[in-house]
């Protein structure tokens, strides 16, 4: 029984390790895709944000020298990096397919392909420049991956290690799930936002600028994207560049944000249990079954979802009406 | 004409528009005034909605100037539109499905808090004062057509327009409806409000309008007092010479029974029935109108007649002339053309269904007769010669037989599917909304096309929207009441009346 009790503690916790990065790149996402852009970029963004967040930590690190680096400001540094990088991609992104009107599909393709290999180039650059790793002090590195919580909570049995054992990056996300919910529901700039990604004529003829709405919201949603692969790089994979193990989690957020309809509290659990998929197979281990097998599991519960709420068809349960659609206002 | 002194709510002074080399809009100059409901009055493609457009902040004018009581103004937004308290009521809904009336009302408007109440009290409050009937918080997605276009003329009134504009409002209502409507108009224009109503319907101006301005061919030709003026003046406006208002209807010998649809009942994908138990028999030699409110079960009864709807039960049996007669049901399409049975349909959605938008006219012939050829290759001859044809004999107005048929008018569009179709000599002709937005010259020739393909003995089946154009055109029609038919008249003695309450009453009760 203490086996089997410990054993799901070890895997929600670990699930929720996983969730972080996941939900990030899904909620940044969520809020491309509600101004009716579908960024399929969003791997290329998450290798950027891991990439250049490192690069911030650690170049802010050897400037002010080991030791004497401040944790607010490492936090701020890595934050601020992976924003800026996502939302620069998703710049060029929103100038090719606002602006000149591309097809939405082949521009994330291509920012995908793009945003993995300066991931790469940043990401091995500064490792050959470090000297065989990137390292940034054993400091920084917990700092990163403690709870902001005190440790009477954390002490808590069961409780504490669900709910106050994560790094700060976690609870940013739930809050950040949160306030983009209120956002969205709540807030007559939320109500014009997805009115933008419903169906822009209406926006436009109702004077809401449609292009800065779906600017603003590809370049933020890029930039909280970002967020995540620079959250996997500096807490799962110990703040060095682990390509492989970053790989993947772009596509996860997308899929994602099609498991959770669009809506950022569900996201919230859809990424942990997204989380417990992808590392259900060095838990669980069955004879004879691959581990491939696991790690399409995530998909496999999206498409399940995908074919349920269509079949559903409840108009509520939709992608935003005009997702992946170019507006032109003079189209006759 | 208004005496000198006239402020005008909103004047417009020598207005052009252009796109690319075409000329919407060729020096035009208007004037609205408050408490008065102005008719712009045009055939299709004359520019009316390109020209209101440019008062909506959709377009920018290119030439002239807009002045709003008397100052010169420029309207470069739908922001800016507001700000001159104009609001317009497009042919398209323009509104968020997934909304709530309430919350389509208030898109972009910055009256700072974001508070739903208040919002559903003010829009409550208006419905009153004007006579609508709408729940401020029901779905956009739950509403019927009549409702949305009731949301959107509060959207406007919400945001305090003085000056109104609704873009063909009548073109999706029941006469029931558009009654409603024009009473609220009415109000409106009690209320001193300015109201511009965009229509080809000569009946409706005459109806609610206080002065009719008339376009041709984006060329302003003069503005009238609807007291002072007759349909058919309006009519020498609008299309510059007099036209025949009667369709010529020749009587064809003899007609004999071509198909016997019986107990026909189609289920479409929601498990919802589009079709009760309809049964008829189209004639050859005759034009057999289907008349009813949209969504009645017109298309799905012409689809499955041509084998595209799943039937759920019922018999369609095809009588060629030599007598063996072929039942159609359960065949596809493919299946029906190897059966010998000639059936042309030209349907409601041109390019979607009839046409590849991106081909040219040639590509097109070939959709009919692409397995004719040798081996993998197609016969290019044939459909070039026939796309030529059609190209002279129905003047279609395209520069080449290679240009993509999504770049032509309406009307050519049309002319291009009902050629081809005509083409293959068909003993059954269906047509939906065949002339949905095509111009009067463009309309008669579509019905003289039909007429032909009755006196050539084929069985014409024709879903109309116009009871008008049905009453003169056909030989008996069928009135479709939410899927049921409500009675088959005869087109030659039946009233317009009469077709209007089968269309809304099956066996004497009210439709749901």
């Amino acid at each position: 029984m203490n086996e089997i009790m410990t054993f799901i503690v070890t895997l929600i916790v670990a699930a929720i390790s996983y969730s972080t990065p996941l939900l990030f790149g899904t909620l940044g996402e969520i809020l491309t895709e509600k101004s009716g852009n579908l960024n399929l970029g969003v791997e290329g963004i998450m290798y950027m944000g891991g990439a250049i967040g490192l690069g911030g930590v650690f170049y802010y690190e050897k400037i002010v020298g080991a030791g004497n680096a401040n944790v607010i400001v490492a936090f701020a540094v890595a934050i601020l990096f992976a924003l800026l990088a996502g939302a620069l991609a998703s710049l060029i992104f929103s100038f090719i397919t606002i602006t000149l009107r591309a097809n939405q599909n082949v521009t994330g393709l291509a920012l995908s392909i793009f945003g993995t290999g300066v991931g790469q180039f940043v990401g091995e650059y500064m490792r050959i420049q470090a000297g065989g790793y990137v390292s940034i002090s054993n400091d920084l590195k917990e700092a990163f991956i403690a709870s902001p919580f005190p440790n009477f909570l954390q002490n808590i049995p069961i409780i504490g290690d669900i709910l106050f054992g994560h790094s700060f990056f976690f609870y940013l996300a739930v809050v950040l799930a949160i306030c983009l919910h209120i956002f969205l529901k709540k807030t007559r700039t939320g109500l014009y936002l997805r009115s933008v990604g419903e169906s822009p004529a209406t926006a436009d003829a109702a004077g809401i600028n449609v292009t800065k709405n779906k600017y603003l919201a590809t370049i933020i949603g890029g930039g909280i994207s970002a967020i995540g692969g620079m959250v996997y790089i500096v807490t799962l994979a110990g703040c060095t560049w682990n390509h492989e193990g970053l790989a993947g989690f772009g596509w996860l957020a997308v899929a994602l944000v099609i498991f959770c309809l669009w809506r950022p509290l569900s996201a919230i659990w859809g990424s942990v249990l997204f989380g417990a998929l992808m590392i259900l197979y060095t838990r669980l281990q069955i004879p004879f079954i691959p581990t491939e097998l696991y790690k399409i599991l995530p998909y496999v519960v999206t498409v399940v979802v995908l074919v349920i709420s269509s079949m559903r068809n409840n108009k509520e349960k939709q992608p935003p009406a005009s997702l992946g659609l170019a507006y032109f206002r003079e189209e006759r | 004409m208004a005496a000198l002194e006239t402020v005008y709510a909103i004047e417009l002074r020598n207005i052009t528009k252009r796109f690319g080399s075409v000329v919407a809009n060729d020096g035009i100059c208007l004037g609205l005034q408050r408490g008065k409901v102005l008719a712009l009055l045009g055939e299709n493609g004359s520019g009316k909605t390109t020209l209101m457009n440019m008062l909506a902040g959709i377009y920018l004018p290119d030439e002239g100037e807009i002045l709003a009581d008397g100052e010169p103004v420029t309207i470069r937004s739908p922001k800016d539109s507001f700000k001159y308290k104009i609001g317009m009521i497009h042919q398209h809904f323009k509104l968020v499905d997934v909304f709530t009336a309430a919350e389509n009302i208030v898109l972009g408007l910055n009256d700072g808090k974001h508070d739903m109440k208040a919002v559903n009290a003010k829009v409550r409050e208006i419905c009153e004062r004007y006579g609508f009937d709408i729940d401020p918080t029901k779905k956009i997605y739950d509403m019927s057509v009549s409702q949305k276009q009731t949301v959107e003329i509060v959207k406007v009134l919400y945001r305090g327009a003085d000056i109104l504009i609704l873009d063909e409002p009548t073109a999706v209502l029941t006469p029931q409806e558009t009654e409603r409507l024009f009473d609220v108009l009415r109000n409106m224009r009690a209320d001193g409000k300015a109201i511009v109503i965009i229509t080809h319907k000569l009946n409706e101006v005459m109806a609610i309008s206080d002065e009719v301005a008339v376009l041709r061919k984006g060329k302003y030709i003069g503005t009238v007092k609807t007291a002072e003026t007759t349909a058919q003046q309006l009519t020498d406006m609008m299309v510059g010479r007099s036209v025949t208002l009667n369709i010529d209807r020749p009587k064809y010998e003899n007609p004999l029974p071509r198909m016997k649809v019986e107990g026909l009942t189609c289920i479409n994908g929601e498990g919802i029935k589009k079709l009760k138990d309809v049964s008829f028999v189209a004639m050859g030699g005759e034009i057999l109108g289907v008349a009813g409110i949209a969504g009645s079960g017109q298309k799905e009864l012409l689809e499955s007649i041509a084998g595209l709807c799943p039937i759920a039960n019922g018999s369609i049996l095809y009588t060629p002339i030599d007598g063996n007669e072929t039942q159609l049901v359960g065949k596809t399409p493919k299946q029906i053309k190897n059966a010998g049975v000639a059936l042309a349909f030209v349907p409601e959605d041109r390019l979607g269904m009839g046409l590849v938008g991106s081909m040219g006219m040639t590509g097109n012939m070939m959709l009919r007769s692409w397995k004719k050829g040798w081996g993998p290759f197609v016969n290019r001859k044939d459909p070039e010669n026939l796309a030529n044809k059609i190209w002279h004999d129905l003047e279609v107005v395209t520069p080449s037989v290679d240009f993509p048929v999504r770049r032509m008018s309406g009307g050519n569009v049309q002319k291009v599917l009902v050629g081809r179709e005509i083409a293959s000599a068909p003993s059954v002709f269906m047509s939906a909304y065949a002339v949905r937005g095509l111009d009067i010259n463009t309309s008669y020739t579509i019905y003289n096309l039909m007429t032909e393909q009755k006196m050539r003995g084929a069985a014409v089946i024709f879903v109309g929207e116009d009871l008008d154009v049905l009453l003169e055109l056909c030989d008996k029609i069928l009135v479709l009441c939410g899927g049921e038919v409500s009675g088959i008249v005869d087109a030659r003695t039946a009233t317009k009346e009469e077709i209007g309450l089968l269309m809304t009453t099956v066996g004497g009760k009210e439709a749901e």
